[in-house]
C-alpha cells in the first residue's frame, strides 16, 4: 500500500515536473485551441456546441480532471479524445493557460 | 469653365456606370478572425472590397435576400448583419442572442430566421428592417430546459425545419402567419442530431445523428408518417475514430437520386438511394468528411476533411462513385462554394490566408485571392435555392 502511494506521489511529481512545450510548439497549440477547439467552443472560447472555456468556467474545477477530459474526451458528448494529437504535458499547458486566460494568436 | 463642366459630367456618368450592375455573380468570404467580409465577384475572380465590424465570425454563415443585393450574416456572438453587396457597407445589424449558429431565409424572402445555441431556439425577423417578428424557444422535457438548435432549413410554404441537439427532436415551424407560428414537433428522433439538410426539391428533411449511428428522415410531403431512421445499421460494432470536427450537412449533397453524406467518425462518404433510402455504397476517403457537396450539375462530389486531414480535398465522380482526384489546395481547408453553374469552385485555406479557385473540369487551380483566415464562402446564387 505504502509502495503504491509512493508510486502515485512519484508519478504525480514527475508529471508536475513535465517539461513545458517549446515556444514554437506553444504557438502551434495556441492556434490549435483558438481555431480547431474553437470550431465547437468558439474562437473566443465563450462556448458553442461545446462548453465555454473561459477562466470563470474552469477555475473551480481540478486541473487534473480537465487535462483528463482533453486527453480522453467526455463519453456521451461530442468532446473527443485528443491523445493522438496532444502529449500529456501539452494538455497540461493548455489547461493551465485556459485557467489563466488563454493567449491570443 | 465649359471644360470643367464637361469633365465633371464625364466623372458623374462614370460613377453612375460603376454603380449600375447586377449581383448574381457576387458573394462574400468570411474573414473570421477579423470580423470582416470580403465582397467578391466570381466572374472576374476578384475581391471588390471589404466590410468590417461584423463581430465574432467563428462559425459564421450567410444567406441572401431574394433580389441578391443583401447578405444576412449570422455570427457566433448572436449578431445578424445585413450587408449591402453593392454599396459594400453594413445596412443594419442586431444582436439577437448570446450564441448563434446560423440562419435561413423564407420562401417569400420576407423573413430571416436565426438558429441559436444560447438561449436555445429560433427567432424570426423582418428581412427588410430586422425587426423581431417571432421568438420560438426550443423548450423540451418538463423542466423548462432549452436545447441548442441545429440544422435550420427553409422549406416551401414559409416553413422552417430544425433539430434540437440536446432533446433529440425535429421541429417544423410554419411561419406563413409569422405573428402566430405553428409548430409541429417530432420527438425521439435519435440521439444528438448535429446538423440537417433539406433535399433540393424541398421534400425530405434529414438530420444526422452524432450520439448514435444513423440519420433521421422526415418526408415533408407526408409528415403524418413521422420520422424514420435510415442508415441505422451503419458501422454497428465498429469503433469510431475521435471526431475533431463536426461534419456539416448544409449544402446540397444530393446528386440525381443519390444523397452523399459524411460518415461520423469514419473515413468514408455514405451513398444513399433517395427512392428507397437504403445505403448503396461507401466511398473510402482521406479523412473524416466535413462538407460533402455536389457540383450544381451533380456529376461531381467535392469533399473536405476534419483536422488533422484538413489540407486535402477529394473529388468523387458520381457516375461510378470512384475517386477522381485528390487535391492539396492549402492548409486548413474550411469550406467550398461552387459558382452558380459549377464551372469553378472556390476553396478557403484558412492557414494559408488565401482562397483558391479551381476549374472543375480540369481540376486545376485557376487563381488565388488573399484573405485573412478565410472560412465560409457564400455566393448570392444561394438566394434562389430551397433550404438556405
Amino acid at each position: 500500500m505504502r509502495i503504491l502511494l509512493l508510486g502515485l506521489t512519484l508519478s504525480f511529481c514527475l508529471s508536475a515536473a513535465a517539461q513545458q512545450p517549446t515556444a514554437a510548439r506553444q504557438r502551434e497549440l495556441i492556434r490549435l485551441v483558438r481555431q480547431d477547439c474553437g470550431s465547437c467552443h468558439g474562437m473566443t472560447l465563450k462556448g458553442g456546441l461545446g462548453s465555454p472555456l473561459l477562466p470563470e468556467n474552469l477555475r473551480d474545477k481540478p486541473a487534473d480532471s480537465l487535462v483528463a477530459v482533453v486527453l480522453q474526451g467526455r463519453p456521451g458528448t461530442p468532446m473527443s479524445a485528443w491523445k493522438s494529437i496532444l502529449e500529456e504535458n501539452e494538455a497540461q499547458w493548455i489547461i493551465a493557460e485556459l485557467i489563466k486566460g488563454f493567449p491570443q494568436e | 469653365m465649359k471644360k470643367l463642366f464637361l469633365l465633371s459630367l464625364l466623372l458623374l456618368t462614370g460613377c453612375a456606370q460603376q454603380t449600375l450592375r447586377g449581383t448574381g455573380d457576387l458573394g462574400v468570404v468570411v474573414e473570421r478572425a477579423d470580423g470582416r467580409l470580403a465582397i467578391v465577384d466570381n466572374s472576374r475572380r476578384a475581391i471588390l472590397g471589404s466590410v468590417e465590424g461584423l463581430g465574432d465570425l467563428s462559425h459564421a454563415s450567410a444567406v441572401f435576400a431574394r433580389d441578391g443585393r443583401y447578405a444576412y450574416v449570422f455570427g457566433r456572438d448572436g449578431g445578424i448583419t445585413k450587408v449591402d453587396l453593392l454599396a459594400r457597407r453594413i445596412d443594419r445589424r442586431v444582436i439577437q442572442a448570446g450564441n448563434s449558429i446560423g440562419g435561413a431565409i423564407s420562401q417569400d424572402g420576407r423573413i430571416v430566421v436565426a438558429q441559436n445555441y444560447e438561449p436555445g431556439g429560433i427567432k424570426a425577423f423582418d428581412a427588410e428592417t430586422l425587426e423581431l417578428l417571432a421568438d420560438i424557444p426550443s423548450s423540451y422535457g418538463n423542466e423548462g430546459r432549452r436545447s441548442k438548435v441545429v440544422g435550420l432549413a427553409d422549406l416551401p410554404g414559409n416553413k422552417f425545419a430544425f433539430a434540437l441537439f440536446d432533446a433529440g427532436e425535429i421541429w417544423i415551424a410554419d411561419l406563413s402567419d409569422v405573428r402566430q407560428p405553428k409548430l409541429t414537433k417530432f420527438r425521439n428522433i435519435g440521439n444528438q442530431p448535429y446538423d440537417g439538410l433539406v433535399t433540393p426539391d424541398g421534400r425530405y428533411y434529414l438530420a444526422g445523428l452524432f450520439g448514435e449511428d444513423g440519420v433521421a428522415l422526415l418526408d415533408l410531403w407526408r409528415p403524418e408518417l413521422g420520422v424514420k431512421r435510415i442508415l441505422a445499421a451503419y458501422g454497428r460494432g465498429e469503433e469510431k475514430l475521435p471526431v475533431f470536427k463536426m461534419p456539416h450537412l448544409r449544402g446540397w449533397a444530393v446528386a440525381g437520386r443519390r444523397a452523399y453524406l459524411p460518415a461520423v467518425g469514419r473515413h468514408e462518404v455514405l451513398v444513399v438511394d433517395t427512392e428507397t433510402w437504403q445505403e448503396v455504397a461507401r466511398i473510402p476517403v482521406k479523412g473524416q468528411p466535413v462538407f460533402v457537396i455536389a457540383r450544381p450539375d451533380a456529376r461531381q462530389i467535392w469533399v473536405n476533411f476534419a483536422f488533422p486531414d484538413n489540407g486535402w480535398v477529394q473529388v468523387i465522380d458520381t457516375l461510378d462513385n470512384k475517386l477522381l482526384e485528390t487535391l492539396a489546395p492549402g492548409k486548413a481547408v474550411l469550406h467550398l462554394e461552387f459558382t452558380p453553374k459549377g464551372e469553378q469552385v472556390w476553396i478557403s485555406a484558412r492557414d494559408d490566408n488565401r482562397v483558391l479557385i479551381y476549374d472543375t473540369q480540369t481540376l486545376k487551380p485557376l487563381a488565388e485571392l488573399p484573405a485573412a483566415s478565410p472560412s465560409g464562402i457564400f455566393f448570392s446564387s444561394r438566394a434562389a435555392r430551397i433550404g438556405f
